[in-house]
């Protein structure tokens, strides 16, 4: 069978960003993502794969839905779950990170989700212990999960992910999401246009063969898909553009653009929104939108990620 | 005790002289230089197949003493000197306390006396507290030893500061060592910012931070007729700059790394923490354009930044490690490497680059073996090839991107005021 000549996902050890990882792979969670999807729409979700392990997530920036999400997916796989939370602040009280993820291991943990406000934070953590690792979002770098449940998402939506044209609007200069949907979307075949002020546009952009764009309405002229990327309030401080009025008004998502935009537009928002400034409730709740279905999505792909790593095949059985 | 150093190929650009030279050491001093020396009651080395050049001379290294002892000391970073083939270095002012007052030059030279197997000479700062605030006691430090001014790891941002401090300056002769960075467009920046900062999402220093400061410098040293030598270059733009200042005849100068011109940011990939350095490894275009300018003469000379760190400082998060890496143990290697073997150097301009330039920045002894100078030299194996090892350094810290990597070309043995400080030459070598 030609699937064990490829490289599949249970052959690393852990999920670090979809930037190293090859179409192959990603196309491996998606399928099993589907199953997966069955699944938790059972009466009875509990499956034995994960019986007897143990997965932490190790928070160090506050999140509710990811972890949540994460936690969903292992407890329903079977695994013990903990939770574990640390302010930055007892970090920077001296408190070190490789000695901390260290007594985690040493507690048990044989997969360690981690959220971290710094890039690299997931290769330091990996490089560390001999768990498994999976990166739920280390600072501007990558947040694979996100990405890999919008793309089964758009997937389960449009049928394919090749050739679509993707634009990914707002803060993208700190945006983990918008980078791994970049790698992951480019490796399927699709376009990527991003659409933001000039100040919250990273430089050398280009040079992954994405497109830039500083005006939202001729982007929504030319695209499939537009994610609404949620606008930190404290980028407003540092000067990178001047209220959030005025950037509701350039790059907001609302009722009036979305009149003027094609009726078979798809809206994503990786969430929690703020609802009035990057997109509307209008808006958010329009037809258009697969918002809630991104989070449905997100527990099935957060457990088809923990099946891969724990060794499971893309057509194994398990799940019938 | 008196030496004779047979056989080796002596390269000593002040003195015209690049050949098959014997030394003979006395005193502290060489004696003699010439060809087939016939010693008497000295001990001979043969040097037959090795290099002997004068010592090296960092104008750019931290000890981190007084205050971080636990990165480095006065007595470990002249050991790590001596073993890379440096027989002066100066000694960078950002220790706690800095060196803003001549009670911390005296305590590093004192220290230095009983301790250091090199020559230390330390560097004053340019502001009190390094602050960038308040001048510093200029003709103070420069009485105490001080052999040059500088804030490193920093710019005194306030143009007025600077200015005042290059005119007040002229009274004492001494060069400005500048660190050019603005400090709002570098703030919280970890790597050069462009395409890779943004593919590993860490928040980046533009080129422009070093620019921008190097410019004002410029003009600023234009105006009030100091001398000033530009730290760690590391931009194409920064080179450019500085050629089109010397041909308006400003008086500065300029060095680079050896971490600058081997490396790019896209060795940061992976998030080695020991990549992480001020200014940070820039693009390959930066690079070639730093070649450039040490082959035109637009950089004139090589320094090491030797910043050690403790591997706990390092063991973190990439944006919380400090920047720095040691450089003095690796320097001559990275340098024959990039350089010599590639073609691009020949012993004679490495010399210039690595001891007598250093050494007249300064203003202070070394460069040269003519007789009748100090005898600070080494002896190299330019084309020995040896792996860069952690457990290796003489250096306190092990902060080195280096490690793991191969080099070709080392320091054997290294001679401080004709003593033997550091010596790795076989035994066979030495002659009764």
């Amino acid at each position: 069978m030609s699937f064990t000549q490829t490289r599949t996902l249970g052959a690393r050890r852990h999920l670090l960003g979809l930037e190293d990882l090859s179409a192959a792979e990603i196309n491996e969670v998606l399928e099993t993502a589907i199953p997966c999807k069955e699944i938790i729409q059972r009466e009875i979700k509990k499956l034995p794969t994960l019986r007897g392990r143990t997965v932490v997530t190790l928070f160090f920036e506050p999140s509710t839905r990811t972890r949540i999400s994460f936690e969903l997916a292992a407890k329903w796989l079977g695994a013990d779950t903990v939770n574990v939370t640390v302010s930055t602040s007892s970090v920077q009280k001296g408190e070190n990170f490789v000695d901390t993820a260290r007594t985690i291991e040493a507690l048990g943990a044989d997969f360690i989700i981690l959220r971290h406000s710094m890039a690299g934070a997931a290769h330091l953590l990996a490089e560390n212990v001999k768990c498994r690792v999976i990166n739920a979002g280390d600072g501007a770098r990558e947040h694979p999960t996100q990405a890999l449940l919008d793309i089964f998402t758009l997937k389960e939506k449009l049928g394919r992910i090749q050739g679509l044209k993707v634009a990914i609007v707002g803060d993208i200069l700190h945006s983990r999401v918008a980078m791994s949907n970049i790698y992951g979307l480019t490796k399927l075949g699709a376009k990527v246009m991003v659409v933001g002020p000039p100040t919250l546009i990273p430089k050398g952009l280009t040079e992954l063969g994405v497109e830039v764009e500083h005006n939202l309405d001729r982007a929504l002229n030319e695209v499939d898909v537009v994610n609404m990327l949620r606008i930190q309030l404290e980028r407003q401080q540092k000067g990178l553009f001047p209220s959030l009025r005025e950037y509701a008004r350039l790059y907001g998502l609302n009722a009036e653009r979305l009149n003027k935009a094609r009726k078979d537009l798809i809206v994503m928002h990786p969430g929690p929104t703020n609802l009035g400034v990057e997109i509307t409730e209008e808006a958010a709740t329009d037809s258009r939108s697969v918002i809630t279905a991104q989070v449905t999505n997100g527990v099935a792909v957060r457990m088809a990620i923990f099946y891969l790593l724990n060794g499971g095949r893309a057509n194994d059985e398990f799940l019938s | 005790m008196s030496f004779c150093l047979k056989n080796g190929f002596l390269v000593d650009p002040a003195a015209g002289r690049s050949g098959k030279l014997d030394l003979i050491i006395e005193d502290g001093a060489v004696a003699q230089v010439g060809a087939d020396l016939d010693p008497t009651d000295c001990q001979v080395f043969d040097l037959e197949g090795l290099y002997v050049l004068p010592g090296l001379v960092d104008v750019h290294t931290h000890l981190r003493e007084p205050g971080e002892e636990e990165k480095e000391t006065i007595a470990t970073g002249a050991r790590a000197a001596a073993k890379g083939g440096f027989t002066s270095v100066a000694a960078m002012p950002n220790t706690k306390p800095p060196a803003d007052q001549s009670t911390v030059i005296n305590y590093v030279l004192s220290k230095a006396q009983a301790e250091a197997v090199v020559h230390v000479y330390p560097v004053g700062n340019i502001t009190k507290g390094g602050k960038g605030e308040e001048m510093a006691e200029l003709g103070e430090l420069a009485a105490a030893g001080a052999v040059a001014f500088s804030d490193d790891g920093a710019s005194v941002m306030n143009a007025e500061t600077q200015r005042a401090a290059f005119e007040y300056g002229k009274l004492f002769d001494k060069v400005f060592l500048l660190h050019c960075e603005d400090a709002n467009l570098a703030r919280d920046g970890s790597m050069h910012e462009g395409a890779v900062s943004t593919r590993l999402g860490l928040k980046g220093i533009p080129a422009l931070a070093e620019e921008i400061i190097v410019a004002r410098d410029l003009q600023l040293a234009e105006a009030t007729g100091a001398h000033i030598h530009i730290c760690h270059v590391s931009t194409k733009r920064s080179v450019e700059l500085i050629q089109e200042a010397k041909l308006r005849g400003v008086k500065v100068t300029a060095e680079a790394t050896p971490h600058h011109l081997s490396l790019i940011d896209e060795d940061v990939i992976g998030f080695n923490t020991a990549t992480k350095v001020n200014p940070p490894l820039r693009s390959r275009t930066d690079r070639e354009a730093l070649r450039r300018g040490v082959m035109d003469g637009t950089i004139n000379l090589i320094a090491t930044d030797h910043a050690p760190h403790t591997r706990e400082e390092k063991l973190k998060e990439y944006p919380l490690a400090p920047c720095g890496m040691i450089g003095l143990e690796t320097a001559l290697g990275i340098i024959l490497t990039e350089f010599y073997h590639t073609g691009l150097l020949d012993l004679l301009a490495i010399v210039e680059l690595m001891s007598l330039r250093p050494a007249r920045l300064l203003k202070i002894s070394g460069g040269t073996l003519a007789p009748g100078t100090p005898a600070d030299l080494i002896v190299v194996d330019p084309n020995l090839k040896w792996e860069v090892r952690a457990e290796d350094f003489a250096s306190k810290s092990c902060n080195s991107p280096f490690i793991g990597k191969e080099l070709t070309g080392k320091n054997l043995a290294t001679m401080v005021d004709g003593r033997w400080v550091y010596f790795d030459l076989p035994p066979e070598r030495a002659r009764s």
